[in-house]
């Protein structure tokens, strides 16, 4: 531990402020609170340690053995080695907060390719450095919202369809602000609310709508119509994508997005139990200076020749201090420099083909579940990757089956939604082998006759 | 440092022109030399909308600092300058010709309270430089 004070130096600080202990300084914070008595075993060797935590690891399944159909959030794909070699290298991994641009060139100039190749894939024309994650950046983009409109439409509207983990993120962000409503997302509406129906709720009161693309439950909608109603009455339309999709799919760019957010993972982020990942935000030029966290930008030194800067920290507090609308300066630097090499390394033509064949193997994968006395597939629509199976057992149960034959099942959509239980949500990525779709068909097929 | 003898100032540096029954409201060349540099600017009321003296007009935000640009008089906002919004550099080269909103006076007593040019160069040079 690093103690940056010498023994002597406390001493006469201490005798600076006319206290003769440390323990003096504490004597507002009740004894009880002050240093816990912690009932700890004995100190292990750290021989010990390590075999002990290697046991308890080893209880762990992952994806390596494990044949994943699990999605709703976070994918399964394939990441190329060269991804984590590059992150790995130490003038990445250790660079801090690139503030000053005369030593953080290289960092600056990553996260500037990173906000290029998500404004282009998402046909936007400007993305900020990065969030969190795909929730924080959905709750970002109300914030903007709320900011843009100066506090006087007080309704959201949020898809049912949107990840419930957004929603739920969206909504604790939100709940600070006196006289918000967010509607649409109600237990009592069905969770396959049509657009149509959700566009009825928006009116010159709404500050933003909130919806997904490929929706949670891997559809596929046309939302230009839905767009132009949300812009008639005025309000700003956020649409959360996964970016893995919008290699095949008509960008939101060209349907009238004003905001759009997402999950980052799918870009040679590993799954890793939920984090870090990367929160993507991109959005138009004319709400630039509303947007929350940083922006890298291109510009020109004493020299004339190009270099990398900070720029329109905007939200930022160190400029705006309390009239800040955002406290997120935080990046997620790694996890951005992780997907702008994935996405280098993949290339338009290769991302497109993982999306293929995403969407092959997912369709592949439906027919042949839908063929199982038992199941049946929820088809009203095109999909993605990630498609609702009606089941005939609770999805727990069929999940443990699934488990005992080396398969990582489908997400339990009764837990989010009330009247959706015994309903799963299957994902398929490139990494599922056809072997592995016929034999999650053989194992559930073998459950129902079980 | 330039202060028109034609304008009326209040203590938060806004500079007001009376012409009639409405106030034409802007910030001074002190203010803007404060701020330094402008690099973005914004309003935060509409047009038609009924403000208090002391509320919140507009920000500014400079490279130095984010300011809120305050309501001097009370009344009905009737006109924003929404080219202020785009070419913010007029706040710094030329603060008096730059205005940013025009106000229905409600109250027209509130100007008998700003500050004439001699008084507010006065209050400028006791805040120093």
């Amino acid at each position: 531990m690093f103690i940056p004070h010498t023994d002597s130096e406390r001493e006469e600080m201490l005798k600076e402020i006319g206290i003769g202990s440390l323990d003096e300084l504490f004597t507002a914070v009740p004894k009880e609170f002050r240093f816990p008595k912690l009932n700890l075993p004995p100190a292990l060797t750290e021989m010990e340690v390590l075999a002990e935590l290697t046991e308890l690891s080893s209880v762990n399944e992952s994806t390596r053995e494990l044949m994943c159909f699990l999605g709703a959030g976070a994918y399964n794909h394939y990441i190329p080695a060269a991804v984590d070699a590059i992150i790995q290298r130490g003038e990445f991994l250790t660079a801090y907060t690139p503030y000053q641009p005369e030593v953080s060139q290289g960092t600056l100039q990553a996260i500037f390719e990173y906000q290029s190749l998500i404004a282009l894939l998402t046909g936007m024309e400007v993305s900020n450095a990065s969030h969190y994650d795909g929730a924080t950046a959905a709750a970002e983009a109300a914030v903007l919202a709320y900011h843009h409109f100066r506090g006087k439409r007080s309704r959201i509207v949020l898809s049912p369809a949107v990840n419930p983990q957004y929603r739920a993120v969206l909504r604790t962000y939100m709940s600070g602000y006196a006289g918000l409503e967010i509607v649409g997302d109600e237990a009592a509406n069905s969770p396959f609310t049509t657009i149509e129906e959700l566009a009825k709720l928006v009116d010159v009161n709404t500050s933003l709508v909130v919806v997904q693309y490929p929706d949670f439950f891997g559809r596929i909608q046309d939302l230009t119509a839905f767009a132009q109603k949300v812009h008639e009455a005025g309000a700003l339309l956020t649409v959360v994508i996964n970016p893995t999709a919008l290699a095949l799919l008509k960008t939101p760019g060209e349907f009238g997005a004003d905001i759009v957010v997402g999950e980052g993972q799918p870009l040679g982020i590993p799954m890793s139990f939920g984090g870090p990942y990367l929160g993507l935000f991109a959005t138009k030029k004319e709400l630039v200076r509303k947007i929350a966290g940083r922006l890298v930008g291109e510009t020109e030194d004493a020299n004339g020749q190009r270099g990398y800067v900070l720029t329109l920290t905007a939200r930022e507090q160190h400029i705006r201090r309390e009239k800040a609308t955002s406290n997120i300066c935080t990046n997620q630097g790694l996890m951005a420099l992780a997907s702008a090499v994935y996405l280098s390394l993949l290339g338009k033509h290769g991302l497109r083909q993982v999306a293929e064949l995403c969407y092959h193997k997912a369709h592949y994968a439906a027919e042949k579940i839908g063929q199982i006395a038992g199941f049946e597939v929820h088809t009203d629509g095109p999909f993605f990757h990630e498609f609702v199976v009606k089941t005939p057992a609770p999805v727990a149960d069929i999940n443990l089956h699934l488990l005992d034959h080396g398969i990582l099942g489908g997400y339990d959509l009764g837990k989010d939604y009330p009247g959706l239980e015994n309903h799963m949500l299957i994902a398929v990525t490139e990494m599922n082998t056809r072997e592995e779709i016929d034999t999650l068909c053989e194992v559930l097929q073998e459950y129902n006759h079980g | 440092m330039n202060i028109p003898g034609d304008l009326k100032y209040a203590k938060t540096d806004e500079w007001v022109k009376v012409d009639g029954n409405v106030a034409t409201i802007g910030i001074t060349d002190y203010a803007q030399s404060q701020l330094s540099d402008i690099v973005y600017f914004e309003f935060k009321v509409d047009p038609g909308e009924s403000v208090k003296k002391g509320g919140t007009a507009a920000t500014v935000e400079s490279v130095k600092a984010a300011s809120d640009i305050i309501f001097p008089v009370s009344g009905k906002v009737v006109e924003l300058n929404d080219a202020v919004a785009d070419e913010f550099e007029g706040i710094n080269s030329k603060p008096y010709e730059t205005w940013f909103l025009k106000v229905e006076l409600s109250n027209p007593a509130d100007v008998d309270a700003l500050m004439d040019a001699a008084e507010y160069e006065k209050y400028c040079e006791e805040r120093g430089h």
